[in-house]
């Protein structure tokens, strides 16, 4: 076992080390952060055979360059439409490759697409905030936002090269403009009109968009009255609405109680493919039952842990590939 | 108090509500149930975030429902539970000396109080820990004397330093991170709310109590952490 080290060459701004979250700390108002996009992040680790929260860096568009300065190391790339440049070639992002020493790689904003997975063969070396290395954006605990200059190592780094080669995009980690909701929980106090509005109007993102929320455009909505509702717990994903009739969607660092009535909360499943829509992008809201999301979310799952096991099999280098034949062939004309 | 509604959040919340107006009573409510959720183990429950007059029941989807998470709280009988003994009394030495209590002057004239009868209704009253958020670690503390209540400032102040004691209406805080606020802080304490150890790394739990104690530069400087 080897260690591959790393020199952030650059970072763009909310760069930031994660793994799966950290769950069980909202009553003390510690949000799960984590990716905000927990599919392509699931994706990314599963390329490389990685436990599906193994620590990994989320790039933002304004992306990241990392200079291998030490040792090898087998890394994937999944989420939004990247461009990586490594090696002196050039793929696009979903894509298996290795890393070696002297060499540079640059994850960069691309066609689509607004967060991007950097996992690796190895174990991310960082620091831990109760139990996770999430990082939460607001106070930089857990793994933190990388900056330029400084180092990053990976422990226990393997060259895994049946791992190379591209990963296909499924469906489900590409953005839609169909973004499922429950309805409330304070649906009460908007007018009838305004909320039936909701969901036939289209909203499209602005660019006040950070790990914590997301604004949206559109019509504004209507409250009853200029009212204060008590604080009360938030779930990622809902869609609150703030005393100026402007709607925000609150993402993975979004504070755990608060004072705003919330219209209906987007289901995880879609906030994933929501999350990769860039500012300018139109969403449109569609209710759904709870009962029919508890079904939606039970679906999803399968249909992604389907795909995920046929990502996690092994796959062949040519090499490998040739040999086997080879090795068949000989066995083969060996019994004839 | 009885359950004014259970309302189905997402695919995995149930939102158990016993008023719409901030009340002890309602608080009181929702961490008799939130310790009784806590001792139940219901299949499928995650973790619950209690707040002021509700709280969230957050289960896996893949393990559970609404209904069943729902009928397995209406079975629990918190009603009985003496949640006052229950509860812990955290006791947070306080310096309110000059350097460390920005606000102080301000509140003390906006109540037409001296500086030194501010301190003492501060220092009077118990509190009671009714929720956290905003940010890790920030415990909304209740019981803030009536004569000291001051309203939340109309612009933030940036770069309020961790461990500021503040106070806005009938709410008490004190703070964990380097953050802007609109609150008065009155003084700083060494006492830090996330305690860095890792078997318990909140010092409050929802429903305990706080009493502020005075203590000097000395003294607060001699505990900084």
């Amino acid at each position: 076992m080897s260690t591959a080290r790393f020199r952030v060459v650059h970072a763009g701004p909310l760069v930031s080390i994660q793994d799966a979250g950290r769950i069980g700390h909202m009553r003390f108002g510690v949000p799960a952060s984590g990716p905000m996009d927990r599919t392509s992040f699931a994706i990314a680790n599963t390329a490389l055979a990685q436990p599906v929260e193994a620590t990994g860096i989320e790039v933002s568009p304004g992306g990241l360059t990392l200079e291998c300065v030490e040792g090898s190391v087998t890394y994937a790339v999944a989420g939004g439409g990247f461009g990586v440049v490594s090696g002196g070639s050039k793929f696009d992002g979903w894509t298996v490759a290795t890393i070696r020493e002297g060499e540079k790689l640059a994850v960069r904003g691309g066609s689509w697409g607004s967060w991007a997975y950097l996992t690796f063969a190895g174990e991310v070396v960082c620091d831990q905030w109760l139990g996770s290395a999430a990082t939460h954006s607001m106070s930089g605990f857990g793994g933190g936002l990388l900056q330029a200059e400084q180092t990053l190592e990976v422990r226990n780094a393997e060259v895994r090269e049946g791992r190379v080669g591209e990963i296909s995009v499924p469906d489900f980690a590409k953005p839609s403009d169909r973004v499922h909701v429950v309805t409330g929980p304070q649906d009460r106090h908007f007018e009838a009109d305004s909320v039936s509005e909701f969901f036939e109007q289209k909203s499209s993102l602005t660019d006040s968009y950070d790990r914590m929320g997301v604004r949206l455009d559109g019509s504004k909505m209507r409250l009853k009255e200029a009212l204060s509702i008590p604080s009360e717990p938030v779930l990622r994903g809902a869609v609150q609405v703030s005393g100026d009739g402007g709607v925000m969607v609150l993402l993975a660092d979004c504070g755990t109680t608060g004072g705003y009535p919330k219209i209906a909360t987007v289901l995880p499943d879609d906030l994933d493919r929501m999350v990769q829509c860039r500012p300018g992008d139109v969403v449109r809201f569609v209710a759904v039952s709870a009962e029919e999301a508890v079904e939606f979310t039970r679906k999803k799952s399968e249909e992604k842990r389907a795909w995920l096991a046929e990502l996690a099999k092994p796959r062949l280098s040519l090499g490998e590939k040739l040999l086997r034949e080879n090795l068949i062939d000989g066995m083969v004309s060996a019994r004839e | 108090m009885d359950v004014l509604g259970y309302k189905y959040v997402a695919d995995r919340g149930l939102l158990i509500e016993f008023a719409t107006e901030i009340s002890d009573a309602a608080n009181e409510a929702v961490i008799a149930l939130d310790h009784a959720i806590g001792e139940a183990n219901i299949p499928g429950v995650v973790e619950v975030i209690p707040a002021l007059v509700n709280l969230l029941v957050i289960f896996d989807p893949l393990q559970t429902r609404h209904i069943d998470v729902e009928e397995a709280v209406r079975k629990l009988k918190p009603e009985g539970r003496d949640v006052a003994s229950e509860a812990k009394t955290h006791h947070v030495g306080v310096c309110y000396e000059d350097g460390l209590n920005p606000d102080l002057q301000a509140v003390s004239e906006a109540c037409d109080m001296s500086p030194e009868a501010v301190i003492k209704a501060h220092t009077s009253a118990t509190y009671r820990v009714c929720m956290y958020g905003f940010a890790p670690g920030y415990a909304y503390l209740s019981g803030v004397p009536k004569e000291i209540q001051v309203p939340r400032k109309p612009k933030p102040v940036r770069d309020v330093p961790a461990g500021s004691v503040m106070i806005a209406g009938p709410q008490g805080l004190v703070t964990t991170l380097k953050m802007p606020t609109g609150w008065s802080v009155i003084g700083r304490t060494a006492v830090r709310v996330m305690t860095g150890n890792p078997e318990k790394p909140f010092l409050f739990d929802v429903g305990d109590s706080v009493k502020f104690q005075r203590i000097d530069r000395e003294t607060y400087e001699s505990e900084l952490p």
